[in-house]
């Protein structure tokens, strides 16, 4: 691929934004620590040095000290960044694939289906997230899939209204009434023609969904209903960390920033990736520069 | 417009039931016997009392029934009854009801006081060292959890300045107003903080927009002021999208309460939820999230027919 068609594409357009690029890069690292935590962590995360309890940053070869229990907090954070970006990861596909599904069955066959499935979705969508989250959670019990449970059904709905909103656009259009006219079935329009076009939006719409489902799993963590201890969770770190707030700080503002990073990166590239992605978004900027 | 207003409200109707519905199925998911988590380990309940028990609290019926029964309950005003504390869970919800509203109502002022006039100076100085620090600040805004927030806002108010924002017993604003702005106002910052980010970004992008259309290039060719044009003209219509955006996430401040609450260890509905949640007590948990779920949709059905009132477009559709 020669340069110039490599700037036509995504990632090069991607590459020449700058609040994009930087989210990619950000979510980069991230997947890179989460992949590879087992390999480059210092310690494993459960391994407790009761001599070393409470060390600050710095103190020993724990960089960014060591909890009440002598637990290393920089491998904590990385083998956090593995749990919480699978389970946010598992959470938006899971939601993504459904939803749009749903999205695109009611945008396309329309009548009862719609009705059914866009009046569940409004259901859904009429509690506050982290309140369904919370609710669901605490019927299942904590655990890992659970919170991937309940992440999932509580985004479903916004993936549901941007793929049906793509859906009832695309249609319309001539292109598909033509397909249609040469004889086309049901199943080769969706598949073949309005669910590749309808894609974009839902991809902006994952990117941003990743970044509410780190902080959904943190905050449920964080309350109790998440990840279970002795697990290493950013969210339940942060709640260890408020009884030792005077004497450890230290062990508060790690998992902090790992939770703000990593929301941080993920808003941006969905930020940057719609504003490459959305034609009528990209000739506004241009238009600006 | 009554017309609008009524057809919106009929809509709500199944909302809130099927709210209900799901909220009613939830509860019953969750593990453990209500019966048992009220009496606790310390006694023993015969099977004979453990029946009268399930009885008495309507447990012993199907599903369907219990929750016709909670809902033609529910109609009258009565939530049934806390397995926990015995009291009337409406009682128990209207008790804490003031203090969520409270924190709400003031996250929602602080992240207007925040967000607008940095939003509007964000947009009318375009590429500034201001508007850098805006967009920087509605970044860190979005980003930020308010959990970790709060956690670092009671750390450096009692380290280093020897506060204790969540000591002592919750005083009621008609009580002594001083004290309890000094209780409600870091919360109600933490919980507003990342609400201010949005209005920013919204304001921001609204206002862009509007400076460039050509109503305005209009105004300024008559020879207004530029502040003439933003403030009688282009603010104007930057409203829509912000009362938009206020309404929809009032509801979702609720939701936020529920963490800062127990961060901040502030006796509101989110504290008096998780409480009845770790207690196994239904009827509390399900009478809590209904409640605020219902605050949810009525939020979002004032919204609607406000938005309706200011574009007269949305109410012929």
């Amino acid at each position: 691929m020669n340069n110039r068609n490599f700037q036509k594409t995504t990632l090069g357009r991607l590459l020449r934004h700058r609040t994009g690029t930087l989210g990619l890069v950000i979510v980069a690292l991230y997947l890179f620590v989460a992949l590879a935590a087992g390999l480059i962590a210092p310690f494993a995360p459960e391994e407790m040095h009761t001599k070393d309890r409470l060390q600050p940053p710095g103190g020993g070869s724990y960089v960014l000290g060591t909890d009440e229990f002598g637990r290393d907090i920089l491998s904590r954070l990385m083998h956090g960044a593995t749990n919480s970006l699978r389970v946010a990861l598992i959470s938006v596909a899971v939601s993504g694939v459904l939803g749009t599904l749903a999205g695109i069955l009611s945008g396309f066959l329309g009548g009862w289906v719609e009705t059914v499935l866009m009046r569940l979705m409004d259901l859904i969508f009429a509690f506050p997230a982290i309140l369904l989250a919370l609710s669901i959670s605490a019927a299942l019990g904590p655990g890992d899939s659970n919170t991937i449970l309940a992440i999932s059904i509580v985004y479903l709905p916004i993936f549901a209204r941007v793929a049906r909103g793509s859906v009832l656009q695309i249609k319309e259009m001539e292109y598909i009434e033509a397909t249609r006219s040469l004889g086309a079935g049901k199943v080769r329009l969706v598949l073949q023609h309005i669910l590749p076009n309808s894609l974009t939006p839902t991809i902006v719409q994952a990117s941003l969904a990743l970044s509410w489902a780190i902080l959904t799993e943190a905050s449920l963590s964080f309350l109790g209903l998440g990840t279970m201890p002795p697990a290493p969770s950013w969210g339940l770190m942060l709640s260890d960390s408020r009884k030792l707030m005077e004497l450890a700080p230290w062990m508060a503002i790690a998992p902090g920033l790992a939770i703000m990073g990593g929301i941080l990166g993920f808003n941006l590239l969905g930020d940057g990736l719609r504003d490459v992605l959305d034609p009528r978004l990209r000739a506004l900027v241009k238009k600006q520069k | 417009m009554r017309n609008y207003i009524i057809k919106r409200l009929l809509a709500a109707i199944p909302t809130i039931l099927g709210i209900s519905i799901i909220i009613f199925l939830i509860m019953r998911l969750i593990p453990g016997d209500t019966i048992s988590a009220m009496i606790g380990t310390q006694y023993k309940l015969t099977e004979t009392q453990a029946a009268s028990l399930r009885a008495y609290y309507g447990l012993d019926k199907s599903l369907p029934e219990q929750y016709f029964l909670w809902l033609g309950n529910a109609l009258q005003g009565n939530l049934g009854l806390s397995v926990r504390a015995g009291t009337p869970v409406l009682s128990e919800i209207l008790s804490r009801f003031p203090l969520t509203f409270e924190m709400t109502m003031l996250a929602m002022i602080i992240a207007l006081l925040i967000g607008l006039p940095i939003g509007i100076l964000s947009a009318v100085k375009r590429d500034s060292a201001l508007d850098l620090f805006g967009r920087l600040l509605a970044l860190v805004g979005m980003s930020l959890p308010n959990f970790w927030m709060g956690t670092l806002i009671i750390f450096v108010l009692s380290v280093y300045l020897g506060i204790l924002p969540n000591s002592g017993d919750y005083v009621d604003f008609v009580v002594d107003p001083l004290t309890n702005l000094k209780q409600m106002i870091f919360p109600a910052i933490t919980l507003g903080f990342a609400f201010s980010a949005a209005v920013m970004r919204t304001v921001r992008s609204s206002l862009l927009e509007e400076l460039n259309k050509e109503y305005a290039q209009t105004a300024r060719a008559k020879g207004n002021t530029e502040t003439v044009v933003i403030l009688k003209h282009c603010l104007r219509n930057t409203l829509i999208p912000i009362i938009t955006l206020v309404g929809f996430q009032m509801g979702y401040l609720f939701g936020g309460a529920v963490i800062v609450e127990e961060v901040f260890a502030m006796p509101g509905m989110g504290r008096l939820l998780l409480s009845a949640i770790s207690q196994r007590d239904y009827a509390l948990a399900q009478g809590t999230i209904v409640f605020i779920a219902i605050i949810f949709v009525l939020v979002n059905l004032l919204t609607d027919i406000a938005y309706a009132y200011v574009n007269p477009r949305i109410r012929y559709e």
